[in-house]
This record gives C-alpha cells, sequence and structure tokens, in this order.
C-alpha cells in the first residue's frame, strides 16, 4: 500500500515492453517479485502468443484511508439508528415478525442486517431498477421514487426513455427484437410453446436439444456437450456429480458463487489459490500431492482446477496457457467456467481458449453460459465425449430439473448459427470485432483520463474503482441523471475497500454511445474527484499508441 | 553511598579480569554464549526437519501420483444413454422416439403448454423484450413483467409477496440456506424431493430425518430438541428450527397432513417451509396449494416455494409468503441474486397461465375426477400397487414383490413402460440418482395425469397398463 507502483497482479503500461520481454525470456513479475519460471518446468517464452496485460492500479494511501473512515462514520450512524428505532424515537420501517410467532427462536440475527438495514438501504435506489424495454444497447427504465428514503419505492408511470446501457451483459448485442433476428425463434415458440414440463431423462429431452447439443459442440470444437436450464445451476449441479469425497478442488479465490456452491456440495476437499496467481496454485498442487490427504495421508483420488475464463468483478481474463501447463504437470484436471468469455473474446468469440490460441482439448470441463453474449439463458458443458455421457448419466440437473425452454434454445441456436457465419452473412463475425474494438477504445480512452480500471485491455467488463461508500450511490445517480444506466458494487461484493462501478462493453454500442457515457464519465471524474491513476496516459501517449498497434495486427 | 561505590568497584575489578583474563578463555565463553543464544532461539523439536522430504523426492512423488480418471466410464446400455427423444412440442399428443403418443409422462396437468392464450403472452413479450435478460435481477435484470408476476403469485396465493427464480430446483434448493445456517436445526420428511435434500446440504445446518409422514415420529424429535434446549437454554436462545415438507410429494404422490403439522409447528415454534411444485395449481378449490386443500391459513406457513415447471407449464419457480421472510431472498437467496432473471416472455406466459387458472377455477375439479377415475381404474393390476392419493395428478405404479435386486426391477419396469410405448402410451419410470439420494424410493412407473386425457384415453391407458403387467410380470 505504502509503494505507489505496487501492483497487485498485472501491470502498468509504462512497463509494457520491459513486461513483454520479460515474458518472452521466461520471466516474468508479480508482487515485485521476479522469479524464474523455467526451473517449474513451465517455460513461459512459448506460452503466451500475445502480450497478456492486466492492470490492478492501487489507490494512493490517503484513498484507503479515507474509504475505512467512510465506512466507519455510516456504521456509527448506524448504531445511532438502530438505537433510536429500538427507543421508538425514529419509524421503524422494516417488516416485522408475525404477533403470534414473537416467541420464536429470531429468523434473523440482529447483527446480520445490519449492514443492510443501515449502509445498503441510503443507496438502494441504485439496484434493482426495473426496465421495460429489450435491455440493448439504451433501454428504458420505469421511473421510481421513494418517500421514505428508499424503504420503499413508487412507481410514478412515467419511462426514463433510451438510457445507455453499460450494465446488462449483452456482449455481442443478441438481446435485440429484430423481427427477422428472432424469426425462427417465434417460429419455434409458435410449435413449443414455453415449457418442457419434464426431466432430461423422464420425458423432457426435445430434437431441439438435441440439436442444440451438437452445434455447440461444433462451436466449440469438441466432441460433445449437453446443456442446461440455468447457467448458475450448470455449476451448482454438475461439480457434484464430477468429484467427490477424496478429491481435491483448487478453486480461485474470486471465483463466482456458483461454482463455490457446487464445490461445496460436492463433499470435496476445498482449497484457494490467490486470483490468477500461479505460484500460489503451484504450490498448492505440489503440497497436495505430496502430501495426500490431511491425516488420512492417503493420495487425493483426484484434483481438479476450477477457474473462470473473465472474472465478472475484476475484468481480469484468466492465466490459461500456464494453467494447463501445470495441470498437464501435475496430472490435475481443469474446470473452466466461461459464462462472461464465451463470445466474448476470441478472434471468432470462441471464448479464452481460442483467445489465446489453444486447443479445446487442453481444458478437460469446458463450461460456459448462455445468458450474456447469446442473450438468452442456460448453460453448457462440454468436452470429450466420456464426460458428456457421465453428465447424462450423473448429472442432477439431468435427472431432477425441467430441461431447457425450446424457443430459449432457438435463440441460443441462431445466435451461434451467426456467430459461426452459417446464417451465411459475416454479421456474426463483425460483432465480435466490434466488440473488440468497442473495449480496446473504451478502456483506453478511460486510461487517458486517468481512472483506475482493473483487469485485462481485452476484456469487455470494466471495473471503474471508486473506493469510497459515499461516491457509488452520488455515481450511479450522477450517471442515471445523464441518462446513463450503470452497474456499481460494494463491499460484499468486493472487498471493503474497493467499491467500483462495473461497465460491460457490448458490441451494440455505437461510437456515439460511448462518447456520451466517456464525456459523462470525465465530468463526474472530475466532479467526484474519482481520477485516482497515477499511470495517467497523457504523460505516456506514444507507448499507447504502440501496443495498441501491436495488438491489433 | 558506600554501597554505589562498593558495586563501582566490583564493576571495575570485573574489567579488570576481563583484560586479564587469557585469549582460549574469553574464546571459550563468547562460543558458550553463543551457544546459549542458539538454543534459545532455535526450533525445540527437529524430528519434522530431518524426515523432510528431499526435493528429489519430492519430485518422485509428484511422478508416481496417478489420479483416477476424470470420470468413469459409463457403459453404453445405461438406460440414461438410451434416453427418449422428443419431436415436436412435449402436449397432449408426443412423439417419442418417433412414436405418437398420448402423454402420461410430462407434469403439464392444466395442459396449458399448448395454450394458444399463453403463446399469444409470449409472443407479445417476445417481441417486445427479445429472449434473455442478459443480467441479474441487481443489475437491469429485473423487467416490468417480472414485478406483475411477482405481484400476480402474491395475489393469487394471498400472501404479502412473491419473489421468482429462474429455475424450479434453484428456488427451494436456494431459499432454505438463505435462513438455515451452520447451527440451526431443520426437521425434514424423510421422503422429501432431491431440490430439497441439496438445499439442506447447502444450509449446512443440523438435519434431522423423520419417517414420512409420521408425526409421532416427528413429536419424538422436536421433544428430543426440547430436552436438549433445556439442557443449552443459551444456545437453544438462537438456534433456528424449521420443519421442511412437500405439499404434494413428488416421490410417493401423497400428501403431508398439514394440520398436524401446524398444531406442531405452535406447540414447540417451530417454522414450517412449504414445498408445492406439484400441490400448486392442483389442489384446493382454487389451485392454491395444499393450504387451500385444508383451509388453513396461509400465514400459518412460514414459507411457500413451487416451481412453474408444472401447472403454470413455464419454466422458473418462486416462494411466497410474509413479506418479513421473503425479502430476505432477496439479498441472501443465492439463486436469486447471482443468476441471470427468468427470460420475460417465460414470466408472460406465467402471468397468462395465472389468468387462465384465474378464470376458469373448475379445471381444477376436473383434473381431480380424472386422477379420481384413473387411480380406480389402476386397482388390482396383478403385480403392480398404486402409490399415492386418489386425487394426486402424479402417482405411482410399484412392484408388488420385487424380484431382488433394484437393476433388475428397473429392468422389469423398462419393458411395462416399453409395452405401453408402443401401444401409444408415453409413461417413463421415475428417475433418481441412486447414490445421492437420502432414502431412494423404490422403482417407478410413474404416471401424470392432465386434464387434456379424455376418459377414454384413461381407460385405454390403464387397460394397457394391466394388459402390460400381465405379459411382463406373469
Amino acid at each position: 500500500m505504502a509503494n505507489p507502483s505496487a501492483v497487485c497482479n498485472g501491470h502498468l503500461h509504462h512497463h509494457h515492453q520491459k513486461q513483454n520481454n520479460l515474458l518472452k525470456s521466461g520471466i516474468y513479475k508479480k508482487n515485485g517479485i521476479t522469479k524464474g519460471m523455467k526451473k517449474n518446468g513451465v517455460s513461459n517464452g512459448t506460452l503466451y502468443k500475445k502480450t497478456f496485460i492486466e492492470h490492478f492500479e492501487q489507490a494512493p494511501m490517503y484513498v484507503a484511508v479515507f474509504t475505512v473512515v467512510g465506512f466507519a462514520v455510516g456504521t456509527i450512524f448506524g448504531y445511532l439508528r438502530d438505537f433510536m428505532r429500538a427507543w421508538g424515537l425514529e419509524k421503524r420501517n422494516i417488516a416485522e415478525e408475525r404477533e403470534q410467532q414473537k416467541d420464536f427462536v429470531p429468523l434473523y440475527q440482529d447483527f446480520e442486517n445490519f449492514y443492510t438495514r443501515n449502509l445498503y438501504m441510503r443507496i438502494r435506489d441504485n439496484w434493482n431498477r426495473p426496465i421495460c424495454s429489450v435491455p440493448g444497447p439504451q433501454f428504458d427504465l420505469m421511473e421510481r421514487v421513494t418517500d421514505d428514503y428508499n424503504w420503499t419505492f413508487r412507481f410514478t408511470g412515467r419511462t426514463i426513455k433510451n438510457v445507455i446501457n453499460m450494465g446488462s451483459y449483452n456482449y455481442l448485442g443478441f438481446a435485440e427484437t429484430d423481427v427477422n433476428a428472432l424469426k425462427t425463434v417465434t417460429i419455434e415458440l409458435e410449435k413449443y410453446g414455453t415449457g418442457v414440463c419434464s426431466t432430461r431423462q423422464e420425458m423432457g429431452t426435445l430434437d431441439k436439444h438435441v440439436e442444440l447439443e451438437k452445434l455447440v459442440a461444433t462451436f466449440l470444437g469438441v466432441e460433445d456437450s449437453m446443456v442446461f436450464g440455468m447457467g448458475f445451476a450448470t455449476n451448482s449441479m454438475n461439480i457434484p456429480a464430477l468429484v467427490g469425497k477424496g478429491c481435491l478442488i483448487l478453486s480461485d479465490e474470486l471465483n463466482h458463487t456458483s461454482l463455490v456452491l457446487g464445490a461445496r456440495l460436492s463433499g470435496a476437499t476445498i482449497r484457494i489459490f490467490k486470483h490468477n496467481n500461479m505460484q500460489s496454485l503451484e504450490k498448492l498442487l505440489r503440497d497436495a500431492i505430496i502430501y495426500g490427504q490431511p491425516r488420512t495421508h492417503r493420495a487425493w483420488r483426484k484434483i481438479i482446477i476450477l477457474v473462470e475464463g473473465i472474472y465478472s468483478m475484476e475484468g481480469s481474463i484468466v492465466r490459461l496457457p500456464e494453467i494447463v501447463s501445470l495441470k498437464n504437470k501435475y496430472k490435475a484436471y481443469l474446470y473452466l467456467d466461461e459464462a462472461h468469455s464465451i463470445g466474448a473474446v476470441g478472434a471468432t468469440g470462441r471464448g479464452v481458449v481460442e483467445y489465446f490460441g489453444m486447443s479445446p482439448d487442453d481444458v478437460d470441463v469446458l463450461m460456459g453460459t448462455f445468458t450474456k453474449s447469446f442473450g438468452a439463458a442456460g448453460g453448457y458443458i462440454a468436452g470429450k465425449k466420456g464426460l458428456v455421457d457421465f453428465l447424462r448419466t450423473h448429472s442432477h440437473s439431468a435427472v431432477y430439473a425441467t430441461s431447457m425452454c425450446p424457443p430459449v434454445a432457438e435463440q441460443i441456436i441462431r445466435a451461434m448459427k451467426c456467430l459461426m457465419g452459417l446464417d451465411g452473412t459475416t454479421q456474426g463475425l463483425q460483432r465480435v470485432r466490434q466488440l473488440e474494438k468497442n473495449t480496446r477504445y473504451f478502456r483506453r480512452k478511460l486510461h487517458e483520463m486517468g481512472f483506475i480500471i482493473y483487469g485485462n485491455d481485452d476484456s469487455p467488463v470494466v471495473p471503474l474503482l471508486l473506493y469510497m461508500p459515499g461516491k457509488i450511490g452520488a455515481f450511479a445517480r450522477r450517471m442515471l441523471e445523464r441518462n446513463i444506466g450503470v452497474v456499481v458494487v460494494g463491499f460484499p461484493a468486493t472487498p471493503i475497500t474497493e467499491s467500483r462501478a462495473r461497465f460491460c462493453v457490448s458490441a451494440a454500442h455505437t461510437r456515439e454511445m460511448l462518447d456520451t457515457v466517456l464525456n459523462a464519465l470525465d465530468e463526474l471524474g472530475d466532479y467526484l474527484q474519482l481520477k485516482y491513476s497515477r499511470y495517467s496516459k497523457s504523460s505516456h501517449p506514444e507507448l499507447y499508441e504502440e501496443t495498441r498497434l501491436e495488438l491489433e495486427d | 553511598m558506600a554501597a554505589a561505590a562498593g558495586q563501582q568497584w566490583v564493576l571495575v575489578e570485573m574489567v579488570q579480569a576481563f583484560y586479564e583474563a587469557p585469549a582460549y578463555h574469553l574464546i571459550l565463553e563468547g562460543i558458550l554464549i553463543l551457544w546459549i543464544i542458539r538454543l534459545l532461539f532455535s526450533k525445540t523439536y527437529k524430528l519434522q526437519e530431518r524426515s523432510d522430504l528431499t526435493l528429489k523426492e519430492k519430485e518422485e512423488l509428484i511422478e508416481e501420483w496417478q489420479p483416477e480418471p476424470l470420470v468413469p466410464p459409463v457403459p453404453k446400455d445405461h438406460p440414461a444413454l438410451n434416453y427418449n427423444i422428443v419431436s415436436g412440442p412435449p402436449t397432449h399428443i408426443i412423439t417419442v422416439n418417433g412414436k405418437e403418443c398420448i402423454n402420461f409422462a410430462s407434469f403439464n396437468f392444466l395442459g396449458l403448454l399448448d395454450n394458444e392464450k399463453v403463446k399469444c403472452a409470449a409472443q407479445a413479450s417476445l417481441k417486445k423484450y427479445g429472449v434473455g435478460t442478459c443480467g441479474p435481477r441487481g443489475f437491469y435484470g429485473t423487467f416490468d413483467v417480472h414485478l406483475e408476476l411477482e405481484e400476480r403469485l402474491a395475489k393469487f396465493m394471498r400472501t404479502e409477496e412473491a419473489i421468482i427464480y429462474s429455475y424450479g430446483f434453484a428456488t427451494i434448493a436456494s431459499a432454505i440456506p438463505a435462513y438455515s445456517k451452520r447451527g440451526d436445526i431443520v426437521f425434514v420428511d424423510e421422503a422429501a424431493c432431491f431440490a430439497i435434500q441439496k438445499g439442506l446440504q447447502a444450509s449446512r445446518s443440523n438435519i434431522k430425518l423423520f419417517k414420512h409422514n409420521d408425526m409421532a415420529d416427528l413429536e419424538r424429535l422436536l421433544k428430543e430438541q426440547e430436552t436438549e434446549d433445556q439442557k443449552n437454554p443459551r444456545k437453544a436462545r438462537v438456534t433456528r428450527r424449521f420443519i421442511v415438507v412437500e405439499g404434494l410429494y413428488m416421490n410417493t404422490g401423497d400428501i403431508c397432513p398439514l394440520p398436524e403439522l401446524i398444531k406442531l409447528k405452535y406447540k414447540y415454534k417451530v417454522r414450517i417451509f412449504l414445498e408445492e411444485s406439484l400441490s400448486f395449481g392442483v389442489l384446493g378449490e382454487h389451485g392454491r396449494g395444499i393450504t387451500e386443500h385444508f383451509g388453513i391459513n396461509i400465514d400459518d406457513i412460514d414459507l411457500i416455494s413451487a416451481n412453474m415447471e408444472n401447472s403454470l407449464a413455464s419454466i422458473g419457480g418462486f416462494c411466497c409468503g410474509r413479506s418479513f421472510i421473503i425479502d430476505h431472498q432477496r439479498l441472501s437467496g443465492q439463486g436469486y441474486c447471482f443468476s441471470a432473471s427468468l427470460p420475460p416472455l417465460l414470466a408472460a406466459a406465467a402471468i397468462e397461465a395465472l389468468n387462465i387458472m384465474e378464470d376458469n377455477p373448475d379445471i381444477f375439479q376436473t383434473l381431480r375426477a380424472k386422477c379420481e377415475h384413473i387411480h380406480k381404474a389402476l386397482q388390482g393390476i396383478s403385480g403392480l400397487k398404486v402409490v399415492g392419493e386418489s386425487f394426486s395428478p402424479a402417482l405411482h405404479l410399484q412392484l408388488e414383490e420385487s424380484c431382488g435386486s433394484r437393476e433388475n426391477d428397473v429392468k422389469l419396469l423398462k419393458r411395462v413402460v416399453d409395452y405401453c410405448m408402443n401401444s401409444g402410451v408415453a409413461l417413463t419410470q421415475a428417475c433418481y440418482l441412486e447414490k445421492e439420494e437420502k432414502c431412494l424410493p423404490p422403482p417407478s412407473i410413474r404416471v401424470v395425469i392432465t386434464v387434456e386425457q379424455t376418459e377414454q384415453e384413461l381407460d385405454k391407458a390403464a387397460s394397457l397398463l394391466k394388459e402390460a403387467a400381465q405379459s411382463v410380470l406373469n
């Protein structure tokens, strides 16, 4: 924290050239420690085919101090108001326990909801904003007001039209209402209706599912795939089928809740490695194999590494080449969750595997969702035929959960066909390119303005650090005043001192929209003093241009 | 003063002695002092260190280790690999593996899957909103249709609030761990469905199974807990307790004795969570489920959860109850917060399905009559027994006598199912993950009744089953 140039996981721009050289020579720098990777048998030089740049710039010390002070003040006021509520000096707005059940054991511990009641409630209007149109590049919001400081909301009946949507995971712009694009979906909806009313193993395997699974396998270049009705459940209901007692799960510390839940339900031992930190992972792998299971010291039955392609709160991309070489060296298995990365990165939208120029066979379990890039719902698991066959017989979802809604399956099929060029156009490819361009442009401009943004230069998830709790509400509200819808996140979804705003760039955003957002951000950044970066690009313009050219070839 | 002078003298003497001492003496003492310091700062036990593996040994261990394959091979003839493929919609008439059948397998109780009005509503929604929501509820994934559906469900069930999930299975599985945490106690019926079991597992609470629908057994456990509580009243004051039951049991086809449960609830101060996936839209005069069936004040139930994938023929699930309870899930229900919200067209379909249910309350009577009809017709099949209430739209046919192993039983029942399928009645066995279930129900054929089946079709199915049983089992 005291060292302003310390980066927690990545590299700053003015190190670019040096960094690239380091990477090529098999040495890379992390946490300020230069470590030779050769000794681990991992040759970094050939692993990355292009530059891998991630930023995690730390804010000046005073920012952290003010942030903690901010939370402290909020907490003190919270206690004060709780005290006043208890003594009847302030109106209690919170829903109360039923009179007949007052003598039951309280359903909630008092402190459990302290944060919700006293801090979240102040800025609650920035979440769950209801929309009343397609979540495309622009959407319409239902205007709502509160008469009691966010305890309840009242709809005015008006809509806020054409708000620029920087929040939805609509990476490729497939959330659309174009009649021509949705033609097949309309037909399938007319034919099948909405439900299925049965599970995959009983009477719920429709021809539509078979068609989709074949297409997904072709798209990803693997032997087989299976699709599920919900992305979250794809993780939480399939990991327990793959691993169990006596197995070890190595999980990235920032993995999504669905992966964490799946790991917990499996009954396997879980160990956490530092986010995208290969030394930490390798140490865990070595120790696990050498020392075996705790207490019994029996060898682990198998070891599986759980990682995500793009991390949704950090915007970082998994260091796949290194993970694959580690997993090969230590005979572990790799489960890759491409929820945010499928469609969003890679030259033809085939996710991080393609982004790094690797083969899908390098990953044992390819998982992804259709909610984001494909503008639908559900998830898939793909890989070797043996794996998918096993899941067909043992997945919790296949046996107990209703299968995917057919028109939703059709939406995925049409989006995927478009991406693959099977619709006879190059539109899909154009979308991928446009997304790439938009991402680079948006990220570059933010860097230049001096904001601290996290993550990989190629990641369409762009977190902009706000730090202080008071700025969360101020930022989101003022953006909405400018007709821009943003997502803001604070504790507990992020570390307490790292509240942030998150933008999801879409291929459907036009340059004008992005410029409007950027102008608004520029103004607001000055007004709210959000430009914390000490490596503002304006002082090193030439370096950035150079990198950009290099990346685009 | 004198004492101080004396001390000073001693010091001077020491320094003098130091100068006069021979060099070897000083070196020896120096070494001794260093030795003491070393002993003070070194670790007491060195056994560990001594047995430490060398780098070479470590590499050998790593080299030696062979993991199990990621997944074991699945035999090619596994029934789940030779699944039925349905071409076209799974409605009243269904095409299974290319053969047209009457559908006795899909939970389409009210026949709404094929309903024109529902499709129209979904089409209108598709036109307006597209397909996906591209975000969780918190981040611009809340659509006006979601709010409307929640309001309508709450109104339909006559509760304060409802919350919708985008997947039926995730509903109860997320709701339970939102309230019940480590250290809390959950009393659960042993026939509870898999989603409940997973919810309990995720909650990491203390789970107490009671025998299926056996209130005496439940009371025994509650009493046991009461004595336990008296021993440790401080702990008891913060230990939440819940009873989790199903309205109409998926695995057994019978209903829970709700009035007795309510009595136990107030006697032992335990909250009741009720899973109504099968009973919602089926039981009661207006299809409000088991509470209406028994005429119980819905506020006596702390939480009701159901999916919208059976009667409503859409996708997703919902929880309803008092705001005090339900609202908590909006920040604590994992499947709610961290998952993309329900596609609007599915919400619109569910709203329209609710409209139809409200406009045609006779539909529940019709369904009930049909259930009773086939329940009667299925009695007396030699070799098969009917399990489940007469008014349950999903009942089980189990073997009267097992032929020894579960595997053979399953094969036998499969032959019955195939026989019927060849003659135009689509049926399925109830599928379970045999190793995962807490209390594995015996193998069975599940017969699902819908309002679309005519009396002739019901009779046909019953006589066909009789015929099949005759030819396969005897």
